[in-house]
């Protein structure tokens, strides 16, 4: 999920070449892409491109982790075993995205190690959506049935972005995605054919996470600082606002199916455009959230930091462990 | 098939102890796939928060099989959930070992989990879980021999997992060894529970549908033993403790848990997820 940091500033730009090397280094790239051929990890490649791509693999990949926290915060109180059972795999597959998408950014030349020491100090973003908090059950139907639901509407063109192994990493992801909105939307509708009590917490659930999703997609176009280049290098294919669109359209008559509202009462079918319209969007809230003072933002972070923190020990044993083992296996084959 | 089983073991009457070594086994998956669940999104490293996720998965999968195979021969309408939300800490009858956090026995909040404490009980675990399988897969109750067949495939991978790691520990950096000798001394003493037959135990045995703890223990010392060995980890010296979950007399640790892991179905009666 979670392109929607790609668009926001602080990343590298597209520079000119410095060396008639690497102008034609940079024409060869030109071609492939020209071509829609995708780029190997040997392949030649802009560095601005190398850079864009570690940027929001590696916030892609962050995203997957931190986004265990909200969901991994009701597992122990899931209300039936099968229901924890489901959830618990869920958060496992986010795990393993991560894994995956660390993988495929380290194929571009940054360890995983520098990846997350850049998560914990703070350089790195993960999508802002994780920074809000998950305060009752239903939150875990409204994440899975909306904010995968966004992420898959976001992911579906990475399948087909320039970059071979961020490509083929999409691919693995979007289909475990697919099941996981799939399971939040059933959460949902269980909560609304349930008792009052359970509808009321759908609503609920539906009131707070609607306009967060909805800015997941990112700033409208008009003020996307990076889009254009992403386009021109086949790393974003759809705009955000197309996205944000398709997204609200499929979305409304799944609220409708579920007989709960969504909170925007500028909704409406617009019969000229074939499209649903909706009501402005707080962006102020967006920029305060992506820029740190979100409700949960120092949250997550803290929780990332304690539990590598935590963590070194076991991380060293293990390194201690393996080096007398490989020094071990070394001496009994001089023996030999 | 498996359901079918059911309905032939249930034709026949069944004795109280026969569904209290069910629940016994159950609870103790579930309680322990609650404490590993508590991981979720807090491991050492990523690689092992996939881990312990999966190994929570497996479990909270045993415990569903195992009381809802519990709830059928009861009778009383009781399903997987009814006997996992709306039962209180004494009716509960995990092993001990099973509910202490992840922190160790200290009583109190705030304690940060300790990796070590958990590892190690997943081994002293797991390692008993290996003979109870073994045992349990000639079960004279045909449902229980086939869970106990399909859980010892996931047991042999859960015991692998915590032997590996054991093994880093206590042959890794002298923290870690300390940290893993620490958990391995406070562990111990409750590991006398698995192997205390009681009356429970003398009656499922004598039908073939159950085991004497005593009999596994010998099976079970030595695969610790074995691993121990070669973590250079050191065997505590054997305790008179014994503590008495399996019987529903559980820690204090207990209630903690169950709160937190029925809150939200005790709120909502009879509501369907």
């Amino acid at each position: 999920m979670y392109t929607q940091a790609m668009d926001i500033p602080g990343g590298p730009k597209a520079v000119a070449a410095a060396t008639p090397e690497e102008a034609a280094r940079n024409s060869a790239f030109d071609a492939r892409i020209a071509a829609d051929l995708k780029i190997e990890p040997r392949d030649v490649m802009p560095e601005a491109y190398r850079k864009t791509l570690v940027r929001q693999i590696s916030q892609h990949a962050h995203s997957e982790v931190v986004g265990m926290l909200p969901e991994g915060n009701w597992i122990t109180r899931a209300p039936s075993l099968k229901r924890k059972a489901i959830l618990l795999a869920k958060v496992q597959d986010e795990g393993g995205h991560g894994l995956y998408l660390y993988a495929a950014a380290e194929t571009l030349g940054t360890s995983r190690d520098q990846m997350v020491d850049a998560l914990l100090a703070g350089r790195a973003k993960y999508s802002s959506i994780f920074n809000y908090p998950t305060l009752t059950w239903a939150d875990m139907g409204a994440i899975g049935w909306l904010v995968d639901g966004a992420a898959i509407m976001n992911q579906i063109p990475l399948c087909r972005c320039s970059y071979g192994p961020y490509a083929r990493a999409m691919i693995r992801i979007c289909k475990e995605e697919s099941f996981h909105q799939r399971q939040g939307f059933d959460i949902m509708l269980s909560l609304c054919k349930g008792t009052a009590a359970q509808k009321e917490m759908a609503q609920d659930a539906l009131n707070r996470w609607w306009w967060p999703v909805v800015q997941m997609f990112g700033p409208p176009d008009k003020d996307s600082v990076h889009s254009g280049q992403s386009a021109a290098w086949g790393i974003k294919r759809i705009s955000n606002d197309d996205l944000r669109q398709k997204f609200i359209d499929a979305t409304v008559p799944q609220a409708e199916l579920l007989g709960i509202t969504i909170p925007d009462p500028g909704l409406k079918w617009n019969e000229e455009r074939g499209h649903y319209d909706y009501g402005a969007i707080d962006w102020d809230e967006f920029w305060r959230v992506v820029n740190g003072d979100g409700p949960c933002n120092r949250e997550r972070l803290a929780t990332r930091i304690e539990a590598h923190a935590e963590g070194a020990w076991v991380r060293e044993a293990a390194t201690a462990y393996a080096e007398k083992a490989a020094a071990r296996e070394l001496a009994g084959k001089r023996a030999a | 098939m498996v359901a079918a089983m059911a309905t032939r073991v249930a034709t026949k009457t069944t004795s109280p102890e026969h569904i209290d070594y069910l629940l016994r086994l159950g609870d103790s998956s579930l309680v322990l796939g609650q404490r590993l669940a508590e991981w979720t999104g807090h491991g050492p490293v990523l690689e092992e928060d996939i881990a312990m996720a999966n190994i929570a998965l497996d479990f909270i999968g045993q415990a569903r099989l195992l009381l809802t195979h519990a709830g059928n021969l009861e009778g009383k309408g009781r399903n997987e959930d009814a006997l996992a939300y709306f039962r209180d800490a004494r009716a509960f009858r995990n092993v001990t070992l099973c509910e202490l956090p992840n922190s160790g026995i200290a009583k109190g909040h705030g304690q940060s989990a300790d990796y070590a404490f958990t590892v190690v009980r997943n081994l002293l675990f797991c390692a008993w879980q290996t003979q109870l399988w073994a045992a349990l897969a000639q079960s004279a109750d045909a449902e229980l021999a086939a869970i106990a067949a399909k859980s010892a495939k996931e047991t042999a991978y859960h015991l692998r997992h915590a032997s590996d790691w054991t093994i880093r520990f206590g042959d890794g950096t002298p923290a870690s060894h300390e940290r893993a000798q620490a958990a391995l001394d406070q562990l111990m003493p409750y590991t006398n529970e698995l192997f205390a037959t009681d009356a429970v135990e003398e009656v499922v045995a004598a039908a073939g549908i159950g085991v004497r703890g005593a009999e596994l223990h010998a099976g079970w010392k030595s695969l610790v033993q074995a691993i121990l060995d070669e973590s250079a980890l050191k065997m505590p010296v054997a305790s008179a403790f014994q503590s008495t979950g399996k019987s529903g007399i559980h820690s204090e640790h207990m209630d903690y848990l169950l709160i937190e892991m029925q809150s939200v179905a005790r709120q909502h009666p009879g509501a369907q997820w």
